[in-house]
């Protein structure tokens, strides 16, 4: 599925929750689910600071593709980090270099996007593109 | 001075909300739950009119003007600086310099006072329960001084380690400076016991009151401080305005701070002289409006009384203890022996955040995070901590209802 596929698919599950407890419900669930980090991972170099909370991400390629893997300390920031690496993570550095982000707005936690909340996720999503940006650059020298 | 009326009744209070206009408002639907009066309390009416009124009749520069309405806003301006002085006892009007804040009171006195008595190897004694800005302006002072800084311990509970204060104090240490009440902890320090040690060797002491002046009465002249400081918006009145009271023999020798308009007596290309008191502190067009409205908070509060607020704050900080104990997994953050103003607690290993925004859906505003004091976040190895903190216009039934907002934070985060 494309990217934008993806994000079309977590729009729908977003509309079939009523209630915005519903949806928190969700999103912590799905942080819950999410497969750990690699504790080798867990380090300063692989953290992105929030001033609220943070997030760890690790980033690797296979057969011409992005791989990602995340945590964060705090849950429903973990389960954001969740979705985007769900929606990210298993595409071409190109793809990812020139997506879009827009489910977040569109399933209304766009506040967590907000760099006032600084939160970590949207710097994390800024990390993504720029790894993806550089890899698609050094497949072109 | 008159005999106050204790006013904390159900009723009372009432009428006391029903003098804020944001109370009324609803958040996602909900009736709004405002407890999150340590970063700054809301406005009363008064104060909004008052800064309303002075900008429909009565806006002009101070200390400028020939004309009418400057020396109107000029008379209005001082008189407030008469009120703040009887707020809080001060000897003298021009012991009152306005700043912008509490921030810039400190930023001002580590500054002058450092250029005038700080010298290579003096040292400075700061507690490890700072609010940032009582911390990073004199470590930037101490560092252009070559002096440095001591930090009081805290004990377990987020009292501070007295023992260890006393044993600090010797002829190097130019200055103290701690808070009244912390931001994070709520914790009250024994400020007193802090000013007569500090004086039995002749060191001055600045108090930072941004987190008491609202809750208790303070008397400069009775606790003998040196230099006491808070803002305006933590007290009713408006943002932008706050204040730096100073014994007039320090005010006097230091050197200003920033300089400009209204600070100056005369001025050539050669040589400036300074003008008097308070001016001298007060370069630039001040802020006018906030200063009126700054009046309009302190005869807010005269109107109810500190000892009411006292109270009424007194008996919700203990239903508040009493009803948070009772949610599964909660532990404060500090236990002090006195407390003021605010609640610091972890729900279970939830992070603050996650609680935090739970609340926030239901309406109820309380502030997560570090409060802007890391190092002692770290002392207490946690991410940061919810923080519930009161005003004279909160409500048992807010509590109930930040308690039940846990309990349902509890089992969404499990």
């Amino acid at each position: 599925m494309t990217i934008n596929e993806l994000q079309d698919g977590i729009i729908e599950d977003f509309e079939q929750l009523g209630e915005w407890m519903d949806k928190y419900e969700y999103i912590i669930q799905i942080g819950k689910e999410l497969p750990p980090l690699s504790e080798e991972y867990k380090t300063d170099t692989h953290l992105i600071k929030g001033c609220q909370s943070r997030v760890w991400l690790h980033a690797e390629m296979k057969d011409e593709l992005l791989y990602f893997s995340a945590d964060s300390d705090a849950l429903i920031t973990k389960g954001l980090v969740a979705l985007v690496i769900s929606v990210l993570s298993g595409h071409t550095p190109k793809e990812i270099a020139e997506s879009e982000l827009y489910f977040v707005e569109r399933i209304g936690l766009h506040s967590h996007l907000s760099p006032t909340r600084s939160n970590g996720l949207l710097s994390m999503l800024k990390q993504m593109k720029l790894y993806a940006v550089a890899l698609q650059a050094k497949k072109l020298l | 001075m008159e005999t106050e009326t204790i006013h904390t009744s159900v009723e009372d209070i009432e009428q006391i909300r029903s003098l804020f206009p944001i109370l009324h408002t609803s958040v996602y639907g909900k009736p709004l739950v405002y407890l999150d009066n340590g970063a700054t309390t809301q406005k009363p009416i008064q104060v909004i009119e008052a800064m309303n009124q002075y900008y429909r009749q009565l806006n002009s520069n101070v200390h400028r003007g020939v004309h009418y309405l400057s020396g109107q806003a000029t008379d209005a301006f001082e008189a407030v600086r008469k009120k703040v002085q009887q707020f809080i006892h001060a000897k003298h009007e021009h012991e009152i310099i306005y700043t912008s804040g509490t921030t810039a009171a400190i930023n001002l006195v580590a500054h002058s006072f450092g250029k005038r008595y700080v010298l290579p190897g003096d040292t400075i004694i700061i507690s490890s329960i700072e609010h940032h800005a009582n911390i990073v302006p004199w470590q930037m002072m101490a560092e252009e001084r070559g002096a440095s800084l001591k930090v009081i311990p805290v004990l377990a509970n987020g009292d501070l380690d007295m023992d260890a204060y006393s044993s600090m104090l010797d002829d190097r240490v130019k200055i103290v400076a701690v808070n009244y009440v912390s931001n994070a902890l709520g914790t009250v320090n024994p400020v007193q016991q802090i000013i007569d040690l500090a004086h039995q060797q002749n060191i001055p002491v600045l108090i930072d009151a941004a987190q008491a002046v609202q809750h208790m009465h303070i008397d400069v002249q009775a606790m003998d401080v040196d230099f006491l400081v808070f803002s305006g918006h933590k007290m009713y009145g408006p943002t932008a305005i706050g204040v730096l009271y100073g014994k007039e023999k320090f005010l006097t020798e230091m050197p200003p701070f920033m300089g400009g308009g209204e600070m100056i007596k005369t001025v050539t290309f050669e040589k400036t002289t300074y003008n008097e008191l308070p001016f001298k502190f007060e370069a630039g067009t001040p802020a006018i409006a906030e200063v009126i409205g700054l009046g309009a908070a302190i005869d807010f509060i005269n109107s109810i009384g500190l000892d009411a607020i006292h109270t009424h704050e007194t008996t919700l900080l203990q239903y508040a203890t009493e009803q948070l104990k009772s949610v599964d997994g909660l532990r404060f953050i500090g236990e002090p022996a006195v407390r003021a103003g605010a609640i610091s607690f972890m729900l279970g290993n939830h992070h603050p955040f996650d609680v935090g925004e739970i609340l926030d859906k239901l309406g109820i505003a309380v502030r997560t995070g570090h409060h802007c004091a890391e190092p002692l976040m770290r002392i207490f190895n946690v991410p940061g901590t919810v923080r519930a903190s009161f005003a004279i216009y909160n409500t048992k039934d807010e509590i109930d209802a930040l308690v039940k907002g846990l309990h349902k934070a509890s089992s969404m985060l499990g």
